[in-house]
């Protein structure tokens, strides 16, 4: 059994365990499993029991907070004050990070326990997570197969049952591409909803935070908890944030969903395009209404995201230069070997090739070429959106063009791997929330649907997904060998 | 678009980034293919399309100029490579 984040907080309010126990509980199962899957980077095991123990006593007193005693795992971007933060990077293997991102200060504020630091791709740069200096991470329904990226620690993490719960980012697609990969849900929130501060920056205008759980109705009460103005985020969006498990009730009837035709062409795995459909298909007895839109520029979208993506990242990864914290080389001669061997001992290839393209792509004379243009074409694909939503009320398609791949299919093929973003990066330019949900198998790997709102409208994916996910069971789905 | 050994080398001079001999030429490979998938971009005119740099056009939010923070040197330079005296310690830049 694989109980949730609800079901738990059922569980510890009733007395059936204490915090203690169930923490104890994850962390053994972490204890067996991890060696096979290498999903945690780090496993906090003394501050999780200590964690848990002041739940325990909270909620003796009857003051228990949101999340009071309930055990998650954290993609290890986020800083976390004493404890190594690494980003997967041998530049940060000995970072201790000397505060909180704001994600993980609210999960402290509403009583949560951190079990561990889960594994990732190198600065979140990948859709693998094979581009880890810890290792790949394997997907706990085949584990000779990927389980997506960035964020796949966090993603194998609950798939298999090791946390019910967990963090990631998502800068293209590295919540919901994993979410789909290990038949999870997960929902990356309009930009602005969830604050970036302690998160370790890769591309700014497109980073955010959101959770990875079994089901919507978890992602809603682990969101709540991320969701949130942040003065310390100069793009914190200063907006009320609704009650996300309240509106999920609200059902589908008369919901306008519209299916870009750009989403279903040529480049989806036909039995993916199978089982996308009879999904939408319960939608439809749901009540809600089907169309056909358009996305006229989706296929601009991977180029424009990697211009975007890599300048950032070039100028963002410019923070970590051997001098203040971090891998230092031996020996420097002078200050510009310092530098250069530093981040070249530190940094893996794709991070350098991305760096390099973006120093490339901001370099004098170039800008105009790539950054301005790919700026430019960003606003064009924003307007598509702008305009489908216009007539629908949602967007759905698939969240990946196959499933779950073979580790080290695509790994000397740096191109081959960007082309899997290529339903999920254009919302991060657009600035748009989208989640993916687990709605069937295709040959033992999880198949995941993506839906995509307006703006802010976290509550309206939310509650199409928990409608979904009553009449099906999908996401309940463990593999065998970590039942 | 296709690189030159020299292009990546002063790609990687600009982004100070030590590249083994050995790599150059895998280099020259991955990022012209990069390049080539970027040069896509220009199949569309976008001529006086409006620059999109804020996913939701927002601008810079100001606040005031309130000290907010506390003195954390000791603690922040307890992670550095290397410290004296509260200052980090470079190798020599001025002669």
């Amino acid at each position: 059994m694989a109980p949730g984040v609800a079901e738990i907080q059922r569980g510890l309010a009733a007395g059936k365990f204490s915090s203690v126990e169930i923490t104890q509980d994850y962390l053994a199962r972490i204890a067996q499993h991890n060696p096979a899957l290498n999903c945690f980077i780090s496993v906090t095991d003394e501050i999780a029991l200590e964690q848990a123990r002041r739940a325990d006593a909270a909620l003796a007193k009857g003051q228990a907070a949101a999340l009071t005693g309930v055990p998650l795992a954290h993609k290890d971007l986020f800083c976390t004050d004493g404890v190594k933060t690494s980003c997967a990077s041998r530049i940060l293997d000995n970072f201790i990070a000397p505060y909180d991102a704001s994600v993980i200060e609210n999960f402290k504020r509403d009583g949560a326990v951190m079990l561990g630091k889960t594994n990732m791709d190198e600065f979140a740069m990948g859709s693998s997570n094979e581009n880890s200096c810890y290792g790949a991470v394997a997907n706990p329904w085949n584990t000779e197969c990927v389980p997506g990226g960035s964020s796949g620690g966090s993603a194998a993490a609950v798939a298999a049952n090791l946390a019910p719960g967990a963090t990631g980012t998502d800068t293209g697609g590295s919540i919901r591409q994993p979410a789909a990969l290990c038949g999870i849900t997960g929902i990356k929130p309009t930009y602005g909803r969830v604050s970036r501060y302690g998160m370790i920056a890769y591309g700014s205008s497109l980073d955010q935070g959101g959770p990875f759980a079994r089901s919507a109705e978890d992602c809603a009460l682990l969101l709540q908890t991320m969701s949130g103005f942040d003065r310390r985020d100069s793009t914190s969006a200063e907006r009320a944030v609704p009650d996300f498990s309240g509106a999920l009730g609200e059902g589908v009837e008369g919901l306008k969903i519209g299916l870009p035709q750009e989403y279903f062409a040529d480049g989806l795995d036909g039995k993916i395009a199978a089982v996308i459909e009879t999904a939408i298909d319960e939608l439809r007895k749901l009540g809600a209404e089907v169309r056909d839109i358009s996305l006229p520029n989706t296929d601009l979208s991977i180029p424009t995201y990697y211009v975007i993506a890599m300048a950032e990242c070039s100028s963002n990864l410019s923070r970590f230069d051997g001098v203040r914290f971090g891998h230092r080389c031996d020996n420097p001669v002078d200050l510009e070997d310092l530098y250069k061997r530093s981040r070249g001992e530190g940094f893996g290839a794709e991070v350098k090739r991305r760096i390099m393209i973006g120093t490339y792509a901001l370099s004098a004379g170039y800008y105009d070429a790539y950054y301005l243009k790919a700026q430019q074409l960003r606003r064009l694909i924003k307007e598509d959106f702008q305009k489908a939503f216009d007539s629908v009320d949602l967007i759905l398609g698939p969240t990946t063009p196959e499933t779950a791949f073979k580790i080290g299919a695509k790994s000397n093929d740096p191109v081959s791997m960007y082309l899997q973003d290529i339903y999920t990066i254009s919302l991060n330019l657009a600035g748009l929330p989208g989640m993916s949900l687990p709605v069937g198998f295709v040959d033992g790997l999880p198949v995941g649907m993506q839906l995509i709102g307006n703006y802010f409208d976290e509550t309206g994916l939310l509650n199409t997904a928990h409608s979904y996910q009553q009449v099906s069971d999908w996401h309940l789905q463990i593999p065998e060998a970590f039942r | 678009m296709t690189l030159k050994t020299e292009d990546v080398r002063n790609i990687a001079h600009l982004a100070r980034l030590h590249i083994d001999e050995a790599d150059i030429e895998q280099y020259v490979t991955d990022l012209s293919s990069i390049l080539d998938l970027v040069d896509e971009m220009n199949r569309v005119d976008s001529s006086g399309v409006t620059p999109l740099a804020n996913p939701l056009d927002a601008t810079q939010r100001l606040r005031d100029d309130e000290v907010t923070e506390t003195d954390q040197r000791d603690k922040f330079q307890r992670i550095a490579p290397d410290v004296e005296q509260g200052f980090y310690r470079v190798p020599k830049v001025i002669e």
